[in-house]
């Protein structure tokens, strides 16, 4: 099913590269590939770049169709897509958020050292690996009133602290502070709850994982400093999303979009782009239901992290305050949200779309917490579990270019079966283990899946995020204890 | 004719479904999906059973909304769907009789978790027999 695609690609700089409008008939802008030469290898591998011009068809769509160099093929819209629209005559499409509705990264601090830990660590990843749900069909032990749940969905984080998952700085230190306005319970269908209910508070399967990780380099001793980490502290990344939940949500919304595509007569390359006015019942519905799906996501990390610090304090003996695990950030990188920026010399509210994408806020922007207002709003980005992962911050040149937005990971360049085959006879965790890394999971061909081989590097990834100026590095980090379902 | 076969895709993976009729290919489509998150052998067709009722406003639509349903009762009530039997489909609407059994962790071993069913490259095509691909997000 893979073809390389060979259509028009115009080097803008080293870091940039258009796709231009004249490619098809009906692109109403161009499309722009944030990349460099190397990369752009890869990612011609698939039709991602195709997906990239089809955006550029929506109705309303306002600068560019913007592509980040972790890009890959998704549904109607590429994984590492960023489009803007107009609040009057454009569009918001569940295929521009995916089905992983706020799919997302946090990372917490902690004032243990490398060398603080290494006696216990190995207690720690199966204290981890036991306690915390994850893997194919796992359960929460989360059990919620129905009042409670309605909370869950429109209060997120907030919800989470308020039962004693967590303190108030972490409201503070996650995007939207946990909670996006506008959600709409009564626009979630009773399957989407039901499948959510089960699996709130679980980690899921996949690329989602739990890490202890140790900090490799810095890069940004000021921002470092802000941060709580140096070279050899002890991090905890979670990545994880809105399970069933989400997925329902935009099942769901696809098929109502669907209706919406004859009603308001658009005409659309792909199926998969079903969309709606932002204006109209449909688009008003599915942010609705988007937004429970984001507060769910974000309620979702908070339980998971609760319980790592429990599991912390229980492994070390010490308490979470002593042991500094402050939440440094959460963000979520699949989302749809309204944000001002200068269009043409006017300030415009606009339906930003992030795929696959972070949102980078530069600094002084007064949607970020007070602490990191002189260097940027933190931007977190997984790596896969044999490389890194990092922390950048965001910047003023994401806000007048790129929407505010970068990069989110690495993106899968080989099919789940493609690197079973490829790892046929491999000891994976024997090689993991080689490298210093331990790890942890559930699912039979997990390790197979998620081998390094089948992602990008996220070191070239990062690379030209920082090299176009959209994000600064600020701290590199290699995992130590990897959990996954 | 084979009842189904497997399809690779970068980040996802597929089935391509035959049947003589529409209804066998929506059945054997239910049994590869089945196939990708668990070895069917392993699988009873004794034990539960329910039915299912789908809509839509093509025969895309049902086909999407009627394996999204199997998909639900799995994830929400545990249900493996063994077997599908088609008592009614047309163009708008699908009814089903669902035989199969709960999820037993000491005996199964779920491979992959589907998460959605797409729209991407669906296609339900009529030659000589009725054939279906469908891509799948896991």
């Amino acid at each position: 099913m893979k073809k390389e695609w060979t259509g028009p690609l115009e080097k803008i700089d080293e870091y940039r590269y258009r796709i231009p409008k004249s490619y098809k008939s009906g692109m109403r802008t161009s499309g722009i590939i944030y990349s460099d030469e190397r990369l752009l290898t890869s990612i011609r591998q698939d039709q991602a770049l195709d997906q990239v011009a089809n955006v550029a068809f929506l109705p309303g769509i306002v600068g560019s169709s913007l592509a980040m160099p972790d890009i890959h093929w998704g549904y109607g819209f590429p994984i590492g897509g960023v489009a803007a629209f107009d609040m009057e005559k454009g569009v918001i499409s569940p295929g521009g958020v995916g089905y992983d509705v706020n799919c997302g990264v946090r990372v917490l601090r902690t004032n243990l050292k490398e060398e603080d830990i290494r006696e216990k660590v190995q207690d720690l990843g199966w204290a981890l690996f036991r306690e915390i749900p994850c893997g194919v069909g796992s359960t929460g032990r989360i059990r919620v009133s129905d009042s409670e749940w309605q909370e869950v969905l429109t209060k997120g984080t907030q919800w989470a602290v308020k039962k004693g998952y967590g303190v108030s700085e972490d409201i503070e230190h996650t995007e939207e502070e946990g909670a996006m306005p506008g959600a709409d319970p009564d626009k979630v269908s009773h399957h989407a709850k039901e499948r959510g209910r089960k699996q709130l508070g679980t980690l899921g399967s996949g690329n989602h994982f739990l890490e202890i990780q140790v900090v490799e380099e810095i890069f940004d001793d000021e921002a470092a400093r802000i941060f709580g980490i140096e070279k050899g502290s002890i991090t905890v990344m979670i990545h994880c999303g809105s399970r069933g939940f989400g997925h329902q949500v935009c099942t769901d919304h696809l098929v109502y979009m669907g209706r919406a595509i004859e009603k308001y007569g658009l005409s659309l390359p792909d199926r998969q782009l079903a969309c709606a006015p932002v204006n109209s019942k449909e688009g008003k519905d599915y942010f609705g239901a988007m937004a429970c799906a984001a507060n769910y996501a974000w309620a979702n990390r908070q339980c998971i992290m609760h319980w790592t610090r429990e599991l912390f304090e229980k492994v070390l003996g010490r308490s979470p305050k002593d042991l500094g695990m402050d939440l440094i950030y959460d963000v979520a990188h699949n989302i749809a949200k309204f944000e001002e920026y200068e269009v043409e010399g006017k300030r415009t509210k606009l339906c930003i779309h992030r795929k696959g994408a972070t949102r980078a806020f530069g600094p002084n922007h007064p949607q970020i917490p007070k602490e990191y207002k002189a260097i940027g709003q933190p931007v977190l980005i997984p790596g896969d579990m044999g490389r890194n992962s990092y922390i950048l911050v965001g910047t003023k040149k994401a806000e007048e270019e790129s929407w505010g937005s970068t990069c989110h990971g690495a993106g899968r360049v080989m099919s789940r079966h493609a690197a079973i085959r490829l790892t046929r006879g491999r000891d994976i965790k024997q090689e993991l283990a080689e490298k210093g890394i331990i790890v942890h999971w559930r699912g039979r061909h997990t390790l197979q899946e998620e081998v390094s081989e089948a992602y990008k590097d996220v070191n070239e990834v990062v690379h030209v995020v920082q090299g176009a100026g959209l994000s600064k590095k600020v701290a590199k980090l290699r995992p130590w204890v990897v959990v996954k379902g | 004719m084979e009842k189904y076969k497997i399809l690779e895709h970068t980040a996802d993976v597929g089935i391509e479904a035959e049947g003589a009729t529409l209804k066998e290919a929506f059945e054997n489509a239910a049994s590869g999906m089945l196939s990708i998150m668990i070895d069917p052998e392993k699988v009873e067709e004794e034990e539960e059973s329910y039915s299912l009722k789908a809509k839509g406003r093509d025969e895309k639509e049902v086909l999407v909304a009627f394996l999204s349903e199997l998909l639900y009762k799995y994830e929400v009530n545990d249900l493996l769907p063994k077997r599908v039997s088609i008592s009614l489909l047309t163009d708008k609407e699908l009814k089903a009789e669902v035989y199969g059994e709960k999820i037993d962790l000491k005996r199964h071993t779920i491979d992959t978790q589907i998460k959605a069913v797409t729209y991407h490259q669906l296609t339900i095509e009529k030659n000589e027999d009725w054939r279906i691909r469908v891509i799948f997000d896991i």
